[in-house]
């Protein structure tokens, strides 16, 4: 191949209006590409999101109903019934899991004489199946023994002993060790005995995901329960729950928007993200489709514009890859051009976005990426005039127009 | 001239279909993708109250006690006594409180499973106030606030539902196990956002949810208090017994006020301001006063209803569509260029280059006609999959007869935009030079 980049250029100089909408489009596309594949990436990862609990094999019943139809005598009940299902290994009474209603959130304070809350999480209040039945996993410190679920005194449990996810004591005492520090929650001191994997919030958002404490309870009046099963018989499970409470207590009602396989409730919780995601990859793919239109256009224009040239370069003896490097080597020209604007102008809606709607900030490694996907795209869409450019027979230099 | 125009305009995309085909498909695509966001947009955004709501107001003060969360803005509910008090001065033009229970129904005669359902406790003021249209019935009279009568206002869906749409008023629908007269059952009724009752959304991620449609259920507050309902609260400090709402250290009850005047707007501040500093003096709020009174939009603004998602969607929506008019610009450049020896010829028989530059835009305001129907479909198309969604104001979503006339505006103009530069380029064409090289 023998392209000179100075040819091309020069060449170009003479479209300069052409050129220069091509490259404007490129570097538009550049910019909104780049964002896009962030904002999208976020939320795969936001729905990817760990909750650290044994997802697979867990089935949730959420009850509804007024307060004395949720007695205790009612819950125990229940929670009876379900234990009486083929293959449920275990049953779980509490105020929540993952993706279910929030219902536990508590401002506390971290330092004793603080005049107000400086902190707010997410407690859950279960009864001391909970650990083995939703499956957290221990990183440091130690469990709850059965003796620490005590009895409630207004929203907590009196019980000084809580878990914590390590995340969230790491926020809350940085660079401190978290076990052992202590807080002050519904009037009562508590010690963080354990710390947790990332246990997620019932409603977990980018900007608090993790912030929840674990502590158990004698007499808790959850009305979640969770069912430890394996995963093949969930659905099985999930039905004869439905029925068994049906069963035992008539007339309560169960919350059918919060009952499932722990991975529906992930799919319904995650539902409007979905959407953003699939509108988010709706507009990349639109707006690759319409830049390579753009390109196919121009492309075929010059093609057509310089049959004559094309015809004279073959009569002296360019070959047909000739021809068609040319036209690939011109396209990445202005393509190249493009991104480097594009780049400047990515940060630039970053930084718009991020003042408008909290967005983080763009990482550097997304702009190569987005540059890859426009060479690449660029050249598949000049292929195809490229081809028809080196078709063109050399007997076309002797005809006049 | 202009049907001269069209028709050159017309000979010239059918002379370059491919050309043609390309332009007006990067117009539908760029126009029908903003157009779905900004319907949605619009609708999400637009006033729930036309020429009400100015006249709507919510009062708001800080109640809680001791030490809890020192707040910069007053929370977003009022406890009991608060809202009662304000609400039974009776110093506006009309004021409703509004709090929301979770209540278990089931309809007598109907031989159907109990629900629950989230029902809306207010006062009879509430239907006047915000324009709430009947079907069947009324609301309840203001001496049934007072008798905390057993009586509730249903919807239209739920009307539907239990009754088959009949006439239902005077049947009795099974309340938290008490037996409540319906008097109203209401007419369609869906504003967006469900404006008497956002809360929280100031500062939330996601506020999709405050689009909920109306509740199925309404009755007194003074009834829900007396049959003891599970009320959804904000903000808790203090022992809370479920049974005693009323006295309980929670903030949960939204008062609204209607304040007809400039002048009587000013009076309510100040009564906020005495009826804040008198409370603090009887020792019943010890934080420091922060008493507020937004209108019903500046609420909506403060809660920033519209969900971030929604806005972002607009903005990369219209991002793209700047993208199609530049490719639209490109296009029509080596479409008219493309053609100079035919305007050379004409130039040469006598067309000014007015005349070469309006016939140029005549065919990129065509190729803007075609890429709006086209904009439309797509947007038609594109409403339809945000309906199939499972967000809150997924049935909100429906094409706006105004918004249709904007998108075949709007891409007629924004074609004529694209279209300025090249028609510019076209009609400065020399004419000799042209005829001589062919």
């Amino acid at each position: 191949m023998r392209i000179d980049i100075r040819h091309v250029a020069a060449a170009l100089r003479r479209h300069r209006l052409a050129t220069f909408l091509i490259g404007l489009q490129i570097a538009l596309a550049c910019a909104v590409l780049c964002n896009a594949l962030f904002l999208l990436t976020g939320r795969l990862q936001l729905m990817k999101m760990p909750s650290g609990i044994d997802e697979q094999n867990l089935v949730v019943v959420s009850l509804q109903g007024t307060g004395g139809d949720l007695g205790r005598d009612t819950l125990l009940r229940v929670k009876q019934a379900l234990r009486g299902i083929a293959d449920v290994a275990s049953v779980s009474m509490t105020n929540a899991v993952p993706f279910t209603q929030q219902a536990g959130e508590i401002g506390f304070r971290s330092v004793l004489d603080d005049p107000s809350y400086n902190q707010q999480g997410h407690f859950y209040v279960a009864d001391n199946d909970f650990i083995r039945t939703v499956g957290v996993r221990l990183a440091d410190g130690r469990w709850l023994g059965d003796d620490e679920a005590t009895s409630s005194q207004s929203f907590l449990p009196i019980s000084p002993s809580v878990l914590m996810s390590r995340s969230y004591a790491q926020r809350i005492w940085p660079g401190k060790p978290s076990l052992g520090q202590v807080f002050f929650a519904d009037g009562v001191q508590r010690r963080v005995v354990g710390l947790i994997d990332d246990l997620a919030r019932p409603n977990p958002e980018p900007s608090a995901l993790h912030n929840t404490v674990l502590i158990t309870g004698s007499n808790v009046l959850g009305q979640v329960f969770v069912l430890r099963t394996a995963a093949p018989s969930r659905d099985r499970v999930l039905r004869q729950a439905l029925d068994a409470v049906a069963h035992v207590a008539p007339e309560v009602v169960v919350d059918l928007d919060y009952s499932g396989t722990l991975s529906d409730l992930r799919g319904r919780y995650f539902a409007s993200n979905r959407a953003m995601a699939g509108m988010l990859c709706g507009i990349i793919a639109a707006m690759l489709l319409v830049t390579a239109l753009g390109i196919v256009g121009l492309a075929s224009f010059w093609v057509q514009q310089r049959r004559r040239q094309i015809g004279i370069r073959r009569a002296i003896g360019a070959r047909r890859s000739d021809i068609l490097g040319y036209f690939q080597t011109e396209n990445f020209l202005i393509v190249t051009g493009g991104i480097a604007v594009g780049m400047v102008m990515a940060f630039a809606l970053n930084i718009a976005l991020m003042k408008l709607y909290e967005v983080p900030r763009l990482p550097l490694a997304y702009l190569p990426w987005g540059a890859v996907v426009l060479w690449v795209l660029g050249q598949l869409a000049v292929l195809g005039p490229a081809i028809r450019a080196a078709r063109v027979p050399p007997v076309v230099a002797t005809r006049s127009v | 001239m202009f049907g001269y125009y069209l028709d050159l305009a017309l000979r010239s995309l059918k002379r370059n279909r491919v050309l043609t085909a390309l332009m007006v498909i990067a117009i539908a695509v760029g126009i029908g993708t903003s157009m779905t966001t900004l319907t949605v947009m619009y609708l999400l955004s637009g006033d729930p109250l036309p020429g009400r709501s100015g006249h709507i107001y919510y009062p708001q003060l800080d109640a809680e006690t001791g030490k809890g969360m020192v707040r910069s803005h007053p929370a977003d509910l009022l406890d009991y006594t608060s809202a009662h008090d304000m609400w039974s001065s009776g110093k506006a033009d009309r004021q409703t409180m509004t709090a929301e229970a979770l209540v278990k129904i089931q309809a007598m005669e109907s031989g159907r499973r109990p629900a629950m359902t989230d029902a809306l406790t207010t006062t009879n003021a509430f239907f006047a106030m915000f324009n709430v249209p009947f079907r069947y019935g009324g609301p309840w009279q203001p001496r049934d606030d007072e008798a905390r009568s057993r009586t509730v206002v249903i919807s239209e869906r739920l009307n539907q539902q239990l009754f088959a749409g009949g006439n239902s008023v005077g049947r009795t629908l099974r309340v938290d196990g008490n037996d409540l007269r319906i008097v109203g059952v209401l007419a369609h009724w869906r504003p967006s956002p469900r404006f008497y009752m956002v809360v929280g959304g100031h500062g939330a991620s996601d506020t999709s949810d405050l689009y909920k449609p109306p509740q199925d259920i309404m009755l007194p507050l003074s009834t829900a208090l007396d049959l003891h309902s599970q009320f959804s609260w904000f903000n808790c400090w203090g022992d809370v017994d479920p049974k005693n709402m009323a006295a309980a250290a929670c903030e949960w009850v939204g008062l609204w006020v209607q304040l007809d005047t400039s002048a009587k707007h000013s009076a309510y501040l100040d009564y906020l301001r005495d009826y804040d500093a008198q409370q603090h003096s009887l020792g019943r709020f010890d934080h420091a006063p922060n008493t507020r009174m937004m209108s019903l939009m500046q609420w909506l603004d403060y809660n920033q209803v519209v969900p971030k998602d929604v806005q972002l969607q607009t903005w990369l929506a219209f991002g793209f569509l700047v993208i199609c008019l530049c490719n639209t610009v490109g296009l029509l450049l080596v479409k008219f260029l493309g053609r100079s020896g035919e305007i050379g010829v004409r130039r040469a028989m006598g067309a000014s280059r007015r005349d070469i530059f309006m016939q140029c835009l005549v065919e990129a305001g065509t190729v803007g006609m075609l890429g709006g129907l086209g904009g439309l479909l797509l947007a038609w198309f594109g409403l339809w999959l945000v309906r199939q969604q499972t967000v809150a104001y997924a049935d909100v979503a429906q094409l706006d007869p105004m918004l249709l006339l904007v998108t075949i505006v709007m891409a007629i103009v924004a074609s004529l935009l694209a279209g300025l530069l090249p028609a510019m380029r076209a009609s400065r064409i020399p004419p000799a030079l042209q005829i001589k090289v062919s």
